[in-house]
């Protein structure tokens, strides 16, 4: 009994070395070097749906830039992150597309000073074909058009929302998707006639969807938050990858992606 | 009781366990009835338990047919039709909302012609909903009537045949009253996986609340603004799990193989 219980303890801590030694990865050579353990790394990027093109090739250059550093993301809306975040998940990196969902994550004390690195506009997305005929924001109020929208506390939500009392115009959605990536992804499949997503989502979605433009007077935006994460076991990386974001050359690849400067 | 069995069947215990324990106690207990009366949750509950209900009908009105089928014919190819038929037991639900998107989406196989012939759509209404549960779920109420009938004496159908009962007379009059545990065992699994759906009902059918928004989907959505509506909400269906349970405990909690 009892040496059969070493073993089981012997396989849990053999289990769960397996697990975090993914979380450290990377390249240094020996585990006894710990102060270059802390400099290089794998850090995880907690990141909103809609940054998933611009901070994927972010990543990539960081990637470059720092020899022996991996950056990893988990995409997702910026609501549910931030819950993910406040429950203890891994992240080491938080970019949410709204203040909201970082003030949430501040408050929670597990991140300090979040600086703003971008700003995005709504935009409609329809279809190529546009079966709804959709020409301006007023159109989405119409019964029979099959509209998407994000989940209202999703931040696209919160934006479409804005948006819809900027124009007067009460609309009833065919679905509240999860976020901002799988509201497009209903518009490309041609399932809804219209969606609202970010000036980003349409430039990035090329010719699979063509934009409706909201006029200035009716349109709302968001700002896009980004902090190291408190508890992160690479901090000195994670701010390095913030201070990315924020440098120019980080502002060139949001820009070029239809992003505005904060 | 010898240590190798006992000390992983502990770990089973406690790992299966801990879990809803953890749903217990961090349950909102004082304001459960607030968070449970919010017009979504409500909401939710009405239409997963009514598309939960359609769904074990129809699952009874063509799925017991085709478990006889199964069970009492033969023909060739009728075991690729078994196992394509009972595919959705181990097919990762949300594929086969990704498969009957595809299908009856509006720009789908069949979608299109359903949209252009008679203006019908499909995805975003709770009739997707149904379909998704259906696709889910049928197949356990198949195999398990398909497992009675096989395992059913079948002297009594051939008395009766003998004395001039048509088949239809037969599986009406005497198979189905034999086989009735297997077939409400059945229907009631049927039922809590239908309850339970997620995946397939997300893709394919959307979510909105009242139209598609079932109470897993409420579960997951109130987790990221309101941990404890979710909390309330998964409560909810751990009730309604334990009452199915309990209501299959003949089948079950009873020592011995069952049908």
């Amino acid at each position: 009994m009892r040496r059969f219980a070493v073993i089981t303890a012997g396989l849990a801590v053999v289990a769960m070395a397996g697990c975090s030694s993914s979380g450290s990865g990377g390249s240094s050579p020996s585990p006894s070097s710990t102060t270059k353990a802390a400099t290089t790394g794998t850090i995880t990027v907690f990141a909103a749906s809609s940054l998933m093109g611009t901070f994927t090739q972010l990543g990539q250059q960081f990637d470059a830039a720092h020899p022996g550093d991996t950056v990893k993301f988990s995409f997702g809306p910026s609501s549910g992150l931030s819950t993910q975040i406040t429950s203890g998940a891994p992240a080491d990196v938080f970019a949410s597309a709204s203040p909201k969902n970082m003030t949430t994550v501040v408050t929670a004390g597990d991140a300090a000073s979040p600086q703003d690195f971008a700003k995005n506009t709504a935009e409609i997305a329809v279809p190529p074909s546009n079966p709804g005929k959709v020409t301006s924001v007023t159109d989405l109020a119409k019964s029979s058009v099959k509209v998407a929208l994000c989940q209202p506390q999703v931040p696209c939500g919160v934006i479409a929302g804005e948006v819809f009392k900027n124009a007067k115009i009460t609309v009833k959605p065919v679905t509240l998707q999860p976020d901002v990536k799988s509201v497009l992804t209903q518009v490309e499949l041609g399932n809804v006639d219209a969606g609202v997503v970010y000036v980003t989502d349409v430039m990035a979605a090329g010719a699979k969807v063509k934009a409706v433009p909201i006029p200035a007077t009716d349109n709302a935006s968001t700002l896009y938050p980004i902090a190291a994460i408190s508890k992160s076991t690479h901090l000195s990386i994670a701010q390095a990858f913030v201070a990315y974001v924020l440098s120019s050359a980080g502002q060139q690849v949001l820009t070029a992606a239809g992003f505005e400067k904060p | 009781m010898p240590a190798p069995l006992l000390v992983p069947a502990l770990v089973a215990v406690v790992f299966l366990i801990l879990p809803l324990a953890g749903l217990l106690v961090r349950a909102p207990w004082s304001s459960l009835a607030s968070a449970l009366s919010g017009s979504d949750a409500t909401q939710a509950l009405v239409l997963s338990v009514w598309t939960s209900s359609v769904t074990t009908a129809i699952a009874l009105i063509i799925g017991v047919p085709l478990a006889w089928v199964l069970a009492r014919t033969t023909f060739p190819g009728q075991r690729l039709l078994r196992a394509l038929v009972t595919l959705p037991l181990v097919l990762p639900p949300v594929v086969g909302g990704v498969a009957l998107l595809l299908a009856f989406s509006r720009v789908g196989l069949v979608g299109r012609y359903l949209d252009s012939w008679f203006g019908l759509t499909i995805p975003f209404t709770p009739i997707a909903v149904v379909m998704a549960e259906t696709f889910v779920a049928m197949p356990f109420l198949i195999i398990t009537v398909e497992g009675a009938l096989r395992s059913a004496d079948q002297g009594f159908e051939e008395a009766a045949a003998t004395l001039g009962a048509s088949r239809m007379t037969v599986f009406r009059r005497v198979t189905v009253p034999l086989i009735a545990p297997s077939l409400g065992a059945g229907a009631v699994l049927c039922w809590a996986r239908a309850l339970g759906e997620f995946g397939a009902t997300i893709t394919f059918a959307g979510s909105f609340p009242g139209q598609t928004e079932t109470m897993p989907i409420a579960v997951y959505y109130a987790l990221e603004n309101d941990p404890n509506a979710a909390i309330a909400l998964s409560l909810v269906l751990l009730v309604v799990s334990v009452v199915v349970l309990v209501s299959l405990r003949d089948r079950w909690l009873r020592r011995g193989p069952v049908a």
